[in-house]
């Protein structure tokens, strides 16, 4: 292919901000997944109330129209401009960690209620049936929605590029086409093959990390949660 | 132990007019039975009958709609704040709870531990036991169900033995009281009599109070001080086993000792 390697390191240039936004909004997606889903199972009503508005508020919304008012409307409101990347991270965290809280919540409440009931039996508090006994079970439920969920969240990153920040989508779309408009095919294909190798490195970190957690339970990962995550069930 | 500060001659377990509801379906009615400190009681009856019922209430895995529970002379249902009984708050429930076991039909083992973390987990974080204590602990009772060299095996690998660990467990946490909740009826048929045995065994050696729901009759009748056979959430009848099962008072037990027997 004419002009392959310009391509390819033009759209290298762009990996870096495509990386740190993808492993930064993992980060985001992972700890407020976690909050949420723990809150909507509080006993607490206003606790379950507070985090079920944040699920259906950031769920219910347009990435784009988020990623629009934190980075353009916000500054107006407070006076104070996020960097871009800072924003982009922003909120895909929010986002993904709204529909992270659903995958939290069911994995806790798929352990079966005998679990908890052993754990009562022995004195455990609540605390302590929560992190010592329900969610190592739990875990193991959550890693095939999850792998789903960061690689919609890689996906996603594009639209970093609608607030300039140079991540692989925008260097295609800004960069090379203007330039080599003929070739706009392969330079969107190369970026499509860019897309699927990082998807794939996700894809294989968290196959090992569920194999180790379905060890770690003495038992190969479940039946379900392989077809959860092949057919893309359980996020949305 | 509680057994120290109980006054002689006081019950252990105290079930003071006990209603138990599931929505319109009364499993328990006035309820009124005491079990003695290291007395051995068995509840037979019909599926369905509410034993198992009494089993999870003293577990508070149920809660009392009516009427008290106390155990080791502390009420488990309700708890004194400024003055007035309240219904038991969580922490309330965990106080008393710690002197109670239980050993579940299905074991409930935690598959994310080995036994060494089976065994261990409670009396570290609730007792304060030292690791070095309570796997020293462990190992012995390890040895006492006959599984000593399964420390660091995973509750999968222990086919058939997953409810000796269970009862070790249990036993783990120093009850006063132990509740079996049919614990031979998950298991396969040639493990039945060793798991019995084991525990007729814990019974003579320990002054544990035990109460039993149990499908086996053999096991009811020698292991027992005393029988209660229960029949739509009633005590239909209350005696010692060697009356219970030769001349049973009440023509329900007859019958169904007679089911029970011919099966």
């Amino acid at each position: 292919m004419e002009n392959f390697g310009t391509f390819l390191s033009v759209l290298s240039q762009g990996l870096p901000e495509t990386l740190i936004a993808t492993i930064g909004g993992i980060v985001l997606t992972i700890v407020l997944s976690f909050g949420a889903g723990l809150a909507l199972l509080s006993p607490s009503r206003t606790v379950r109330v507070i985090a079920r508005v944040y699920v259906e508020g950031l769920r219910g919304t347009s990435e784009v129209v988020q990623l629009f008012w934190i980075y353009f409307a916000l500054p107006v409101l407070v006076g104070f401009q996020l960097v871009p990347i800072w924003a982009g991270i922003l909120v895909l965290g929010l986002n993904h960690g709204a529909y992270g809280a659903e995958i939290v919540r069911g994995a806790v409440q798929s352990v079966p209620r005998a679990q908890v009931e052993g754990a009562i039996a022995l004195s455990l508090s609540p605390a302590q049936r929560m992190r010592r006994v329900i969610l190592p079970q739990a875990v193991v439920e959550m890693i095939p929605p999850f792998n789903n969920l960061f690689i919609q969240l890689l996906k996603s990153t594009a639209l970093l590029s609608f607030v300039s920040v140079n991540e692989i989508t925008r260097q295609a779309q800004q960069v090379l086409v203007p330039r080599f408009n003929a070739q706009a095919f392969q330079i969107f294909l190369l970026l499509l093959v860019m897309y699927l190798i990082l998807a794939l490195v996700i894809t294989a970190v968290m196959r090992t990390l569920e194999r180790l957690a379905a060890a770690r339970v003495g038992r190969r990962p479940s039946v379900r949660a392989r077809q959860q995550a092949a057919t893309g069930a359980g996020v949305a | 132990m509680p057994s120290a500060d109980l006054p002689s001659g006081e019950p252990m377990i105290v079930f003071d007019g006990v209603e138990k509801r599931f929505g319109d379906n009364v499993v328990l009615s006035e309820l009124n039975f005491t079990v003695a400190p290291g007395e051995h009681v068995c509840l037979i009856g019909p599926s369905g009958s509410g034993k198992t019922t009494i089993l999870r209430l003293l577990m508070t895995l149920e809660k009392v709609d009516r009427g008290s529970i106390s155990v080791g002379g502390k009420s488990l249902s309700h708890m004194e704040k400024g003055g007035k009984l309240v219904p038991a708050d969580d922490k309330h429930c965990r106080e008393v709870r710690k002197h109670i076991g239980m050993v579940f039909q299905q074991f409930n083992l935690f598959p994310n531990m080995t036994v060494r973390g089976n065994l261990i987990e409670a009396p570290t974080r609730v007792l304060g036991l030292s690791k070095e204590e309570a796997t020293a602990r462990a190992q012995e009772l390890l040895d006492l169900v006959g599984l000593g060299d399964r420390m660091d095996a995973h509750p999968t690998q222990l086919s058939g033995g997953q409810q000796r660990v269970a009862i070790a467990r249990a036993l783990a946490m120093r009850p006063d009281v132990l509740l079996l909740d049919e614990v031979t009826s998950a298991l396969d048929p040639e493990l039945v009599a060793g798991v019995l045995k084991l525990l007729r065994d814990i019974g003579s050696t320990t002054d544990i109070t035990f109460l039993c729901v149990t499908h086996e009759m053999g096991f009811a009748r020698d292991f027992s001080d005393r029988v209660m056979m229960f029949d739509g959430g009633r005590v239909i009848e209350d005696a010692a086993p060697e009356k219970l099962f030769t001349e049973p008072g009440h023509e329900r037990t007859q019958a169904f000792l007679q089911a029970v027997v011919e099966r």
